[in-house]
């Protein structure tokens, strides 16, 4: 049990997240697997500054992460209200307008 | 590591792991918010593990407290539209990327799982409010004045880009 489980567990989580981000249909569910995915690069970057604890640079780091993090989720929100308006409808499937 | 700081970790390992698989699982985006919070409140626990005591303190704060608030209140304001049905046709596409995402997870776990460092005592205020809070204002200042900015740029396009166009 070293710092290498940290690592195995973070790679595991951000596959769950890609996964949820590339199967699901769902702009919601898409928003929260790119909140998995951070998360999981948040996990990285903890367990690598408690392997080299001279610094606080990877906790420094993860903050920053957070908080962008924050920021693009009210944009992405906002960016599905506005979607919700025109389309009445969640699925990406159907933002088709771009594609033709 | 400690036998206890070990237990913690398998204990929320699990719980992180099962409530972000419970997230991309799940039909209703309610429930699916609620995998969500199982795993962002087992990672904060986690974080404890790696001396991080502030970092889970934050993530409680803006992950629990906001961010999931903020899904649960877009879930409540869209209503029954938020879910969207099953997946028809096209099954094709998405096997192909399942199969591409377990292999990339696979690979990477394995060789990550490799990685070996001893744990080393951690210096006095590690990740403590005093240690982090000092690190961030001596190194990184300026990034951090930033992030106001950001989030202050944030705010103002959300509400841009959301607002009703009543005419």
């Amino acid at each position: 049990m070293g710092i290498g489980t940290y690592l195995a567990l973070a790679s595991v989580l951000f596959g769950i997240g890609s996964a949820g981000f590339l199967v699901r249909r769902n702009m919601l569910i898409q928003l929260m697997s790119i909140e998995l995915m951070l998360n999981s690069v948040n996990v990285l970057l903890l367990a690598f500054n408690r392997a080299y604890p001279a610094n606080h640079d990877g906790q420094i780091f993860a903050f920053f992460v957070i908080a962008v993090a924050a920021a693009e989720l009210v944009i992405g929100l906002a960016i599905l209200i506005a979607y919700y308006r025109i389309k009445k409808t969640l699925n990406t499937d159907d933002a088709t307008l771009l594609k033709y | 590591m400690t036998l206890p700081g070990a237990t913690l970790f398998v204990v929320t390992a699990i719980f992180a792991m099962a409530g972000g698989l419970f997230t991309i699982w799940a039909r209703r985006p309610l429930r699916a918010a609620m995998g969500l919070l199982v795993h962002i409140i087992s990672l904060a626990a986690m974080f404890l593990t790696l001396d991080a005591q502030l970092m889970g303190v934050l993530q409680l704060l803006v992950y629990a407290g906001a961010v999931v608030v903020l899904f649960v209140f877009v879930i409540m304001l869209i209503g029954p539209a938020a879910e969207v049905g099953p997946i028809e046709g096209r099954v094709a596409p998405r096997a192909v990327s399942i199969a591409i995402v377990v292999t990339l997870a696979l690979a990477l776990s394995t060789t990550l799982a490799r990685f070996d460092a001893p744990w080393v005592e951690v210096p006095e205020n590690f990740g403590t409010v005093e240690g982090l809070g000092a690190a961030i204002y001596q190194q990184a200042a300026a990034p951090f004045e930033i992030i106001s900015i950001t989030l202050l740029v944030a705010i103002i396009g959300a509400i841009a880009v959301a607002r009703s166009r009543t005419e």
